[in-house]
């Protein structure tokens, strides 16, 4: 039974560090997008002869942080290493990195863990380490050449590189999930930013070889990859092709992976250690304090804001949306009903970004303070949960203030509460309905259709509860 | 005042300071003595027409009374794999003919700031990969004592230069002996530094963990002045070291300079040639009157220290060399019509065969299958060569051997055979795997050939070492000759 054949999926997950200030190894900035082409560089980063690389400190904490997050034991001390290999992007053809070898751990973390999902799923982690970003190949229309821009090079990555403890897509996704949120709340990386986060994979299914999958380039297209790449491996199983070992890379448009090379043909990376870079001491270095993680916060929001761990979930995945209730409740503090106007409301108008992840942009004019208001004015009885949610579609584009559109438009959309107008409007239905109200005076659904008249004509202000009284008052003296 | 080319730094710098000759006339002489004798020898690769502006700005300075730097008015050659802003550096490679760097290396810039004026780019073996200076892409460098003889390298440029009076002093790059070897052979004083006293930023690197930049002058004072302004940390280097915690001078009192512990390395004086171990006995019985304290010593790991050297030398080489693909800098070739393997293989075919033959063994030691039984096994050697020679500075103050156990040989002799010309490394390479600091000073002439004494001390203990060398110096009084060219 093919179907039945254990599926194993391990991870490496490239992180670029976009919070530092500068660059691996030199003072470029880090931020390296929408620079002009090759305006990011120096002797340094493009490798230029005589040039030597300076090691970014706060690079190095950073990845301690990670690697205390993810429950990793970190070496005394640690040591960089090249990668040689010929590639036009990568400006000294080799590639400043960490690497394992004869007995010697380079990392700055390794053998950690990590509970993820309903169940606390562990997936372990083999190492975190650090290395640098090759510069990027532009394709122009109409050009046969390639053009290189080196505004990337030497930007600071983390590798985190997990145990095959995955079976399924389905796990992959929600530990991606977990994993981006505590990148996030570490402050480490901006993981909305393009290429900020890049992963590769590899499969095995029952005792065949392991195949990886390079080149995803989005978190949301991990899913489809290991789906195409399970079903591929599963249907060569059933008609006896054996599984090779081999890269393949994911093919964004077409939505397949393809073959790179076999593995027999790999390259000999002659990796040796990076002279250039004295040994660094990590103990002091362990003692850095890390930000509070998500697993912390969604038993704060718990425990403090009485919050449902679903609810608590929900923020925790996607640090913009927990700032977004913790800002909120500052201003209101209300914090069930904030978080469940986010969770429920909010959240549907939040786009999934490129990355695969829904995201709060700059486009969405709604912040803290609207969230607050529209709480409150639900909470105050000023306006019903309808009217909530068209201020809220409306506020999102336009960023007014619900109270201010209260205040403006007062006539359409608070609740009608004042005893006058609603029997003014009962005794227009009553001359309407006059069948109906000789039926409610003894048939509870007739009272029933003659509010749903009123709520009709009012646009659903009416307060339902003061109306009811009112209608059943009304009938009453009728007789 | 005529002749200004044979003053040493401290006669250039107060004969400018004092206004008895201006920086400008001083430059004047040289050039004209470079464009005059320099056809003869060919240490020069590229000559910095800027030199002469630069004389005339130092001379203003002076007659405006403003404060010069110490070195005021010198003019310096580099060596041609030491980074200068606007000034091409090709490290006698086809690869960078047409390489001009937009910065300078940290001792240029140092140098720079003393007033110091770099006067041109002198001649090496290409990527520093030699120890003749007949491997250059610009044509051979010849001896000044006898232009049929080779000049050692593959500093080679820059130690004919000082011996021919074409420049005060001048920086060469040592990796396995390459300030010494040529300063022996051209009878200069050269210095290799303790790892990472100087800042190797801007050095284009062979062997990045060890080699040292270093000084070439016609006496150890010399070499003392321009160490004093080139060495110590620098935030470019992370490999350069505070030397305010490391300078130990335990057990040295600069008033007992004579009153020293050496050592006679036996291993390194029993492989030389007759004429090369006469002169060391004969310069030892010279100094020895001087007070020293002297016997012979035993670095047993020495035989094992030649195969260690160009296992890492080469290792690192392989890797320090990929980045030459002419794609970011290099020389005119239009890459239309190729996949980019192939015009890397295109540019690639450009570097000489020296080179090509390092490249080849430093890709294949660092091979998996090969790099535990290679690299890493001459890694074990570079320990235990460390380990030995520390338990001997115990001992011992200093280590003497001849620099080079051969004479200089004539051009040509040996470049067909690798093995023999690596072997000329043999005495040199023991400072770069310990790190530790070594000079070569002139003893003595066999035939008119020159001769070096290697003297080597523990690490950090430049000053000790600078200054024995100089009471070493002065009892030999040979430094007063020159070539007549
Ligand atoms: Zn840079």
């Amino acid at each position: 039974m093919t179907s039945s054949l254990p599926v194993k999926i391990g991870l490496e997950i490239h992180c670029q560090l976009t919070q530092l200030n500068t660059k691996l190894f030199c003072s470029c900035y880090c931020n390296y997008r929408e620079k002009e082409i090759n305006s990011n560089i120096c002797p340094i980063c493009l490798g230029l002869p005589g040039s030597l690389p300076i090691l970014n400190k706060k690079a190095v904490e950073f990845a301690i942080m990670i690697s205390k997050a993810l429950d990793c034991k970190i070496p005394e001390l640690t040591v960089f290493s090249r990668k040689n290999y010929f590639y036009p992007d990568l400006p000294k053809n080799f590639q400043i990195t960490q690497y394992d070898s004869y007995g010697t751990s380079t990392s700055i973390g390794k053998e950690g863990s990590i509970k993820y999902g309903e169940n606390y799923k562990i997936a372990r982690i083999r190492r975190i380490q650090l290395e640098e970003d090759p510069g990027r190949l532009v394709y122009e229309n109409g050009r046969t050449q390639a053009l290189i821009d080196y505004n990337r090079a030497g930007v600071a990555l983390v590798e985190i590189v997990t145990e095959p403890d995955f079976v399924d897509p389905k796990e992959v996704r929600i530990f991606l999930n977990k994993m981006t949120s505590i990148l996030e709340h570490l402050n480490v990386c901006n993981t909305n930013l393009e290429g900020s986060l890049r992963c590769d994979a590899n499969i095995s299914i029952g005792n065949g070889k392991k195949v990886e999958i390079k080149n995803i380039g989005s978190f949301s297209d991990i899913e489809k990859a290991l789906t195409y790449e399970i079903t591929r491996q599963k249907t060569m199983t059933i008609h006896d092709i054996e599984i090779k070992a081999e890269t393949r890379h994911w093919d964004d448009k077409r939505k397949i992976t393809k073959q790179a090379r076999s593995k027999e043909e790999e390259e000999d990376y002659r990796y040796f250690p990076e002279p250039d870079i004295p040994k660094i001491l990590l103990e002091n270095l362990s003692l850095i304090k890390t930000s509070e993680l998500p697993d912390e916060r969604k038993s704060r929001f718990i425990n403090d804001y009485g919050l449902s761990e679903h609810v608590a979930q929900v923020l925790i995945d996607n640090k913009d949306l927990a700032d977004l209730f913790e800002s909120a409740i500052k201003i209101y503090h209300s914090p069930k009903s904030i978080s469940n106007w986010i969770v429920s409301d909010i959240l549907a108008f939040i786009e999934y970004d490129s990355s695969g992840k829904k995201t709060i942009t700059d486009e969405m004019k709604i912040d803290a303070k609207h969230i607050a208001e529209i709480a409150k004015l639900v909470d105050d009885n000023t306006i019903n949960r309808s009217t909530a949610k068209s201020i809220i579609s409306r506020i999102i584009k336009t960023g007014e203030l619900p109270s201010d559109i209260i205040k403006k438009e007062k006539q359409t959309t608070t609740i009608i509460n004042d005893e006058t107008i609603l029997l003014e409007s009962i005794d227009k239905i009553f001359n309407e309905e006059k069948k109906a109200t000789l039926d409610a005076k003894h048939n509870p659904t007739a009272i029933n259709f003659l509010l749903g008249k009123i709520m009709r004509m009012t646009k659903g202000r009416a307060d339902p509860k003061i109306t009811t009284i009112l209608l059943k008052k009304r009938l009453d003296e009728e007789v | 005042m005529s002749r200004l080319y044979t003053l040493n730094i401290e006669q250039v710098t107060n004969g400018i300071k004092n206004e008895e000759f201006t920086s400008e006339e001083y430059v004047s002489q040289i050039i004209e003595r470079i464009i005059k004798v320099d056809q003869k020898i060919n240490s020069f690769i590229t000559i910095n027409d800027n030199a002469l502006v630069q004389a005339q700005q130092i001379d203003k300075k002076i007659r405006s009374g403003s404060t010069v730097g110490s070195l005021a008015g010198i003019v310096v050659g580099i060596k041609d794999n030491i980074s200068t802003a606007g000034l091409k550096t090709t490290c006698a490679s086809k690869m960078l003919s047409d390489y001009v760097p937009p910065y300078d290396a940290t001792v240029i810039k140092r140098l720079k700031d003393k007033d110091a004026i770099i006067i041109g780019k002198l001649n090496l073996d290409e990527f520093a990969m030699g120890s003749t200076t007949e491997w250059s892409s610009y044509g051979l460098t010849r001896n000044p004592w006898n232009l049929d003889y080779v000049c050692g390298g593959s500093s080679g440029g820059s130690a004919a230069s000082v011996a021919a009076q074409l420049c005060t002093a001048s920086l060469g790059s040592d990796t396995g002996g390459s300030v010494r070897c040529p300063a022996s052979f051209c009878s200069v004083v050269g210095f290799k530094p303790t790892y990472g006293l100087v800042s190797r930023y801007g050095l284009v690197s062979y062997s990045n963990s060890l080699e040292q930049i270093g000084p070439i002058g016609r006496t150890v004072s010399d070499v003392k002045k321009i160490m004093e302004v080139i060495s110590g940390k620098d935030t470019n280097d992370n490999t350069t070291i505070d030397t305010r915690n490391n300078i130990n001078t335990n057990n040295y009192d600069p008033e007992q300079k004579n009153n020293q512990k050496i050592g006679l390395l036996r291993e390194l004086i029993n492989g030389a040639d007759e004429s090369v171990y006469q002169c060391i006995y004969s310069a030892i019985d010279k100094f020895n009157k001087f007070g020293f304290t002297y016997e012979e010593s035993s670095l047993k790991s020495s035989e094992y220290a030649l195969a260690s050297y160009y296992t890492i030398a080469t290792a690192e080489a392989s890797s320090n060399l990929a980045r030459f693909d002419n794609i970011r800098y290099g020389f005119e070739l239009n890459p239309d019509d190729y996949e980019w393997n192939t015009y890397f293989s295109k540019t690639r075919g450009n570097f000489g065969d020296e080179v090509k033959r390092r490249i080849i063994v430093g890709s294949f030691v660092l091979s998996s299958g090969y790099y535990g039984k290679y690299y890493l096994k001459a890694q074990r050697v570079k320990n235990l060569i460390k380990h030995e020679l520390k338990k001997l500075f115990k001992e011992y103050d200093l280590l003497i051997s001849p620099t080079v156990p051969v004479l200089p040989f004539k051009i040509g002799e040996k470049i067909d055979d690798p093995l023999k010309m690596y072997l000329i490394d043999i005495n040199t390479v023991l400072a770069n795997l310990a790190g530790i600091p070594a000079i070569s000073i002139p003893i003595g002439f066999k035939n008119g050939l020159p001769i070096g004494l290697q003297i080597m001390a523990d690490e950090f203990q430049e000053k000790k070492l600078l200054d024995i060398s100089e009471v070493i110096e002065k009892s030999i009084n040979i430094n007063t000759s020159y070539p007549d060219l």
